[in-house]
C-alpha cells in the first residue's frame, strides 16, 4: 500500500515549491534557525562544512554568460512514503510516523551511526557535531516546543511536526476539523513571495492538493520511488499551471 | 637470541609511541565529539568505518581458516589453528573498538539490544558479532583449557595467567581432552555459518544502500568474504613464516607452501570478484556506478587502487607465491603476506570512501556553493591519532598473549 495516496492515514502532509517563486532569498533558512532552535556555528566551523540549517537552497545556472539566470531550489527533508532512511536505522530513531504521516527523528534514542545519512539520496539529513551554546540572552529566543539536540545525533526537517500537533490538538478541542493553510510551517510562514505552500493532500480542495495537479509538477529522484511529500513546479518556460 | 631481544625492545618501543599518539586522538575524541574528523555532511563515514571492516575482515578470515581444522578436520592447518582464533579475537576487538568511536553516542550502543530494527543490517550486525565473540570466545577456552591446566604450574606471570585462565579447571585426562574437542568442533561448525553471515552482512550493509549506487551491489556481500578470507590468510601466512619455530624442518616447509598455494588460490579469486564488479559496473556507464571507479583509479589518490590494490594486493603475492623458490622462502612467503595485509586497507578505504563523495542529486555539489558538501575526504589528526592508538592496543594484546598464553605455532606434537 502506498503511504503517498494517504492509505489509512488522515493527513498526508505535504509541502509544494514553486521554484518560480523562489528569488533564493534564504528566509525560509532563517526561519528554521529561528524555529527549530538550529545552532548558528560561526565562521570558522561555515569553513569546515559544518551548517546544522534544515533547509539548503541550491543554485543553478542556466545559459552562458552574460546570458545567463540562476534558478534556485531549497531542499529540505522530502518526508518520503517510502523513506530508505528508515529501514536502516538499527534502533527506529528514524521511523514514519503513523499518525501525522511523515518521517520522525527521535533525538534521544540515536545512536549516530549515520547509516540514514547514507541512505538519503537527497542529503537531508544533518549530523549534529557541537554541543550548541545559547550564551545569555540568546537562550531567551529558544522555541520551548523544540528540543535542543545535543551533539552525535541525527536530525532533519521535520515539517515543524509541533506546529502540526499544536493545530491538531487545537481543532480537536474546539470540535472542528483542520482548515487549509491552518498548519503553516516556519519556512512556509516566512516566505515572501509564497514559493512554499503546505497543507494536507489527502484533502482535495487544499491548495497543495491543487498544485501538485499542476503540469509543472515533479518529485526529486522520482524513479527511485521514495514518494517524497515534498512536490516542486517547475519554473522557466514551463511556466503552465 | 640477541637479535630477538633487539627486535623485541623495539616493537614494545613502537608500540608504547602508538598508544601515546593514540591517547592524544582519544582525548580528542571524547572532549569534542566528532567535531574535529574530516568526514561531513557528503562523505558521512570515514577512515574508522573503513578500519572497522577491515578488521572485521582480518577476524572472519582468519577464523575461518581456524575452521578449516576445528570444523573441517584439515588437520595440515592444525599447527596454526590456535594462533588463528586468537588473532580473529584480537582482530575483532580492534573492529569493535573503531565502529565504537565511530557512533555520535558510545553510550547508547545498548539500544541495538534493546530496541533492535532488524530490518536493519547493522542491528544484524550487531546481534551476529556479539554471538560470533561470545562464541570464538568459548572455542578458544575450550580449545586451550588443557594447555592453560598444565601451564599453570609454570612460575611468574604465564603460571598465574594460565591458572586464572583455566578457570578453575585442573582436569588433564584424555577423556576430557576428547571432550573439549568434541565441543571445539561443534563450537568451529556453528562458527562457519555465524561467521559467513556476520561478515556477508557487513557486505550487505554496504549493499543495501540503494542511495549510493557503487554500493548496491548484489556482488558486495561475497566480495567481503573473500576480501575476508584473502587478508585473514594473508596474515596467518605472514605470522606463520615469520613466528613459527623449526624453520628447518620438513614440517615447516609443508605447512608453509600449503598456506602459501591456499592464500594464491584466494588472491586468485579475489581478482576475478574485483574484476566482475568493475568491468561490469564500467561497462554499464551509468554515472553513479561509473563515476565512483574512475575516482578510485585515476583520481587524486590513483595510487591507493593502482600500488596498493593492484599492486601490493594482487601482483606481488601472485609473483611470490606462485613461483616455486619464493614460495619456499619464509622470509618471501612473509612478505607476500604481509604486502596483502597492507594492500587490504587500500581496499577498504576505496570501497567506503569514492562511493559516498558521489551524490544522487546530479550536480549537487556544484548547486551548494559551501564546503558542506565537499567531495574531498582525507581523514584528519584525530581520526589517524586514534585508529593508531587501536592498533596500537591490538599490537600490545597480541604481544602480550603471545608471549604468555598457549597460542604458538607448534610443530609435532609439543606445545
Amino acid at each position: 500500500m502506498s503511504r503517498q495516496n494517504g492509505g489509512t492515514q488522515e493527513h498526508r502532509w505535504a509541502m509544494i515549491v514553486d521554484i518560480d517563486k523562489c528569488t533564493g532569498c534564504g528566509v525560509c533558512i532563517t526561519a528554521c534557525y529561528a524555529e527549530n532552535n538550529i545552532p548558528v556555528v560561526g565562521e570558522e566551523e561555515i569553513h569546515k562544512g559544518r551548517h546544522m540549517g534544515w533547509v539548503r537552497i541550491e543554485r543553478y545556472w542556466e545559459g552562458e554568460y552574460p546570458d545567463i539566470r540562476a534558478r534556485f531550489i531549497p531542499i529540505m527533508c522530502q518526508q518520503c512514503g517510502e523513506a530508505p532512511c528508515e529501514p536502516v536505522c538499527p534502533v527506529f530513531a528514524t521511523y514514519h510516523s503513523e499518525t501525522e504521516n511523515i518521517n520522525v527523528q527521535v533525538y534521544n534514542r540515536c545512536v549516530g551511526t549515520r547509516f540514514c545519512a547514507n541512505n538519503c539520496p537527497y542529503i537531508a539529513r544533518v549530523f549534529n557535531w557541537f554541543d550548541p551554546v545559547f550564551p545569555e540572552p540568546l537562550h531567551e529566543q529558544l522555541n520551548p516546543d523544540v528540543t535542543v539536540r545535543s551533539r552525535g545525533i541525527m536530525e532533519k526537517c521535520t515539517f515543524c511536526i509541533q506546529r502540526i500537533r499544536q493545530v491538531e490538538e487545537e481543532a480537536k478541542a474546539e470540535g472542528r476539523p483542520i482548515e487549509d493553510g491552518e498548519v503553516q510551517p516556519a519556512c512556509v510562514q516566512a516566505c515572501p513571495t509564497e514559493a512554499l505552500v503546505f497543507g494536507d493532500l489527502n484533502d482535495p480542495h487544499s491548495k497543495v492538493a491543487r498544485l501538485a495537479q499542476s503540469r509543472r509538477a515533479f518529485k526529486l529522484l522520482e524513479d527511485l520511488g521514495t514518494e517524497p511529500a515534498v512536490i516542486y513546479l517547475k519554473g522557466g518556460d514551463a511556466h503552465v499551471v | 637470541m640477541k637479535a630477538n631481544k633487539g627486535l623485541g625492545i623495539a616493537y614494545w618501543i613502537v608500540v608504547v609511541v602508538m598508544l601515546a599518539v593514540g591517547a592524544v586522538g582519544l582525548y580528542w575524541r571524547l572532549t569534542t565529539g566528532h567535531k574535529l574528523a574530516n568526514y561531513g555532511e557528503l562523505i558521512v563515514w570515514g577512515l574508522w568505518v573503513a578500519m572497522y571492516i577491515y578488521f572485521i575482515g582480518l577476524s572472519a578470515g582468519a577464523f575461518l581458516i581456524s575452521a578449516l581444522v576445528y570444523a573441517f578436520g584439515v588437520e595440515r592447518f592444525r599447527p596454526i589453528a590456535r594462533l588463528a582464533l586468537f588473532t580473529a579475537i584480537i582482530s575483532l576487538l580492534m573492529a569493535l573498538l573503531h565502529i565504537w568511536f565511530d557512533l555520535g553516542h558510545m553510550e547508547r550502543f545498548y539500544e541495538v539490544y534493546t530496541r533492535p530494527n532488524f530490518l536493519s543490517m547493522m542491528a544484524w550486525m550487531v546481534w551476529l558479532y556479539t554471538a560470533y565473540f561470545i562464541l570464538i570466545l568459548a572455542e578458544f577456552w575450550y580449545e586451550s583449557r588443557e594447555d592453560f591446566v598444565r601451564w599453570g604450574q609454570k612460575p611468574g606471570l604465564t603460571g598465574w595467567l594460565s591458572r586464572l585462565l583455566a578457570l578453575g579447571s585442573k582436569d588433564v585426562t584424555p577423556e576430557m581432552r576428547a571432550r573439549d574437542q568434541r565441543v571445539v568442533k561443534v563450537l568451529g561448525s556453528i562458527g562457519v555459518p555465524l561467521a559467513i553471515m556476520f561478515h556477508g552482512g557487513v557486505g550487505a550493509l554496504f549493499g543495501v544502500v540503494s542511495a549510493r549506487p557503487a554500493w548496491h551491489s548484489g556482488l558486495f556481500p561475497l566480495l567481503f568474504l573473500v576480501s575476508a578470507l584473502v587478508s585473514g590468510g594473508g596474515l596467518l601466512m605472514a605470522l606463520y613464516a615469520f613466528l613459527a619455530p623449526n624453520k628447518g624442518s620438513a614440517e615447516y616447509k609443508n605447512l608453509l607452501s600449503d598456506m602459501g598455494r591456499l592464500v594464491l588460490a584466494l588472491v586468485f579469486l579475489d581478482v576475478i570478484f574485483t574484476f566482475a564488479e568493475y568491468s561490469i559496473a564500467l561497462y554499464g556507464s551509468i554515472p553513479g556506478d561509473v563515476a565512483p571507479l574512475i575516482q578510485i583509479m585515476t583520481g587524486p589518490f590513483w595510487y591507493v587502487f593502482w600500488i596498493g590494490q593492484v599492486g601490493l594486493g594482487m601482483v606481488i603475492p601472485i609473483i611470490l607465491l606462485a613461483w616455486d623458490r619464493t614460495r619456499t622462502n619464509p622470509f618471501w612467503v612473509g612478505v607476500a603476506g604481509l604486502s596483502i595485509v597492507l594492500a587490504f586497507v587500500g581496499v577498504r578505504l576505496n570501497i567506503v570512501i569514492p562511493p559516498l563523495s558521489v551524490p544522487e542529486l546530479q550536480g549537487l555539489v556544484e548547486a551548494v556553493p559551501s564546503p558542506r558538501m565537499t567531495t574531498q575526504y582525507v581523514p584528519s589528526a584525530m581520526e589517524w591519532f586514534l585508529s593508531i592508538g587501536i592498533i596500537g592496543l591490538g599490537m600490545a594484546l597480541y604481544a602480550i598473549g603471545y608471549n604468555l598464553l598457549p597460542v604458538r605455532p607448534h610443530l609435532g606434537k609439543e606445545v
